[in-house]
This record gives structure tokens, sequence and C-alpha cells, in this order.
């Protein structure tokens, strides 16, 4: 089986990337390869353990009914899945960029590392995607 | 040569750098290598069959493979069956197999 790195950028609640980005974690996963995901920038708060669900006076939704779903979630289902399927995943944040936003509590598996951590991944990846910010 | 993984997920009416990625993924196949263009997220709206845009038909060919991710287009009521000739629905999972092949990869 292969490695796979991913470079993300864009931050939680504002780009369709990020629904792409944790897509291509998932077939990867799937399909037994290991995944390093280097997240940069605004994307090191997609792991954000202070991220809260809400309701929708607009919707006129409960909290329970609104269901909003948190990217910190997603990354947990994936460190599940990559368990099930006896897989690899690195979820590595910069640490750089996590101590700009404030972000250091993080959801359990995500680890810190720096530009030299993405720079060795993707060195030694068999394939690599930087999904830039627009 | 190799092999490129060219994915596009703006829609050629919101920059004009769709063209110049379009044209890019046209190089390099006409250089001799094996090309994908996988359209994503907005940049589905192309593949559409009488979508007016930058003869993304046209390019395809038998080095430069156009795609459309299938989820972008169910999320865009795009009908599979009904997209530009040359271009075809495929699955996320062949981006996915085109990196774990070491294919090059550029996103746009």
């Amino acid at each position: 089986m292969a490695k796979i790195t991913l470079g993300i950028m864009d931050p939680p609640y504002e780009s369709a990337n990020t629904t792409t980005a944790f897509r291509l974690i998932d077939c990867a996963l799937r399909k037994g390869h290991e995944v390093f995901v280097f997240c940069y920038e605004g994307a090191t708060a997609l792991g954000y353990s202070g991220q809260k669900k809400h309701a929708n006076a607009v919707h006129g939704s409960s909290l329970e009914e609104e269901d909003h779903p948190n990217p910190k979630e997603w990354i947990a289902a994936l460190f599940r899945l990559a368990g099930q399927r006896g897989v690899k995943l690195t979820w590595c944040n910069c640490g750089l960029c996590v101590d700009e936003r404030g972000v250091e509590n993080q959801v359990e598996g995500a680890c810190r590392g720096s530009p030299v951590s993405a720079w060795n991944n993707f060195e030694d990846a068999s394939g690599a995607l930087l999904i830039g910010t627009n | 040569m190799s092999q490129y993984i060219l994915i596009q997920s703006k829609s050629a009416w919101a920059s004009g750098g769709v063209a110049d990625f379009y044209a890019m993924a046209h190089q390099l196949a006409a250089a001799g290598h094996e090309v994908t263009l996988f359209l994503v997220q907005n940049g589905v709206l192309s593949a559409r069959a009488g979508a007016r845009d930058l003869h993304l038909s046209e390019i395809a060919g038998p080095r430069l493979r156009v795609l459309a991710d299938d989820f972008s287009l169910r999320e865009r009521a795009i009908d599979a069956e009904r997209l530009a000739p040359g271009i075809a629905a495929a699955a996320i999972g062949v981006v996915v197999d085109l990196l774990a092949a070491g294919a090059r990869s550029i996103w746009n």
C-alpha cells in the first residue's frame, strides 16, 4: 500500500475544499493507504476541540434538530476508520499556526509539527497533494 | 513520461485562471504525459452538455482524460448521463489511485 500526503490550508466552515479533502482522506484510508495530513494556517482549527454545535434560530431548529456538524468530529471519525482498517493516519498541525490561533486543544490523535514535517512527508510519499486556499 | 493529476475546483466563469489551467493540461498531454483533469466542486459546472465553456470537450483526448466528480455532480443536480462529449463522471477514488501510483498533482 502507498503513502499519501495531503496539505490543507482552509479554515473550518468556509470552503468546499475542506469537504473534498476529507473525502480524499476517507477514500485513501478505505483503500488501505497510509495518510499523512499537514494542516497549515487556518486548517489547524479543523481539529480544535472547543468547537460547539448550535441551534439555528432562522431555521427554528433546536441544537439536536440542527445537528450542526463540526470538523473535529469528522477527524475523530477518520481516526476511528484508520483504526478499524489497520492503517496509519497522521494528523499534523503546524505548531506556529496553532499558537497564533490559540487552538492548541485538539481532537485526540492530532499532533504538532512544523513545515519540516510537511517537507519530509511530501518527500517520502508515493503521492502528494496540496490544497491551497483561493 | 509522467502521470499528472490536475484538479480543477473552480468554475470557468469564476476565474480567468481556469482557462490557463485547462491549457496547461492540454500542453502536458501534448508533451507526451498522461494527464487526468479532474473537475470537482464548482469545477463540474463546466462539464454540463451545452455549457458555454472554454472547449473542455475539445482538449480531451487519448492522453488527457477529463473526469467530473460524481459527488459534486449530484450536489449540483447535474445528470452524469448528460455531460459534454469527452467528459465522464468518476468517483474521487480515481484521484487517490493516481496519487498512490505516484502521479504529480496540481490543485486549482
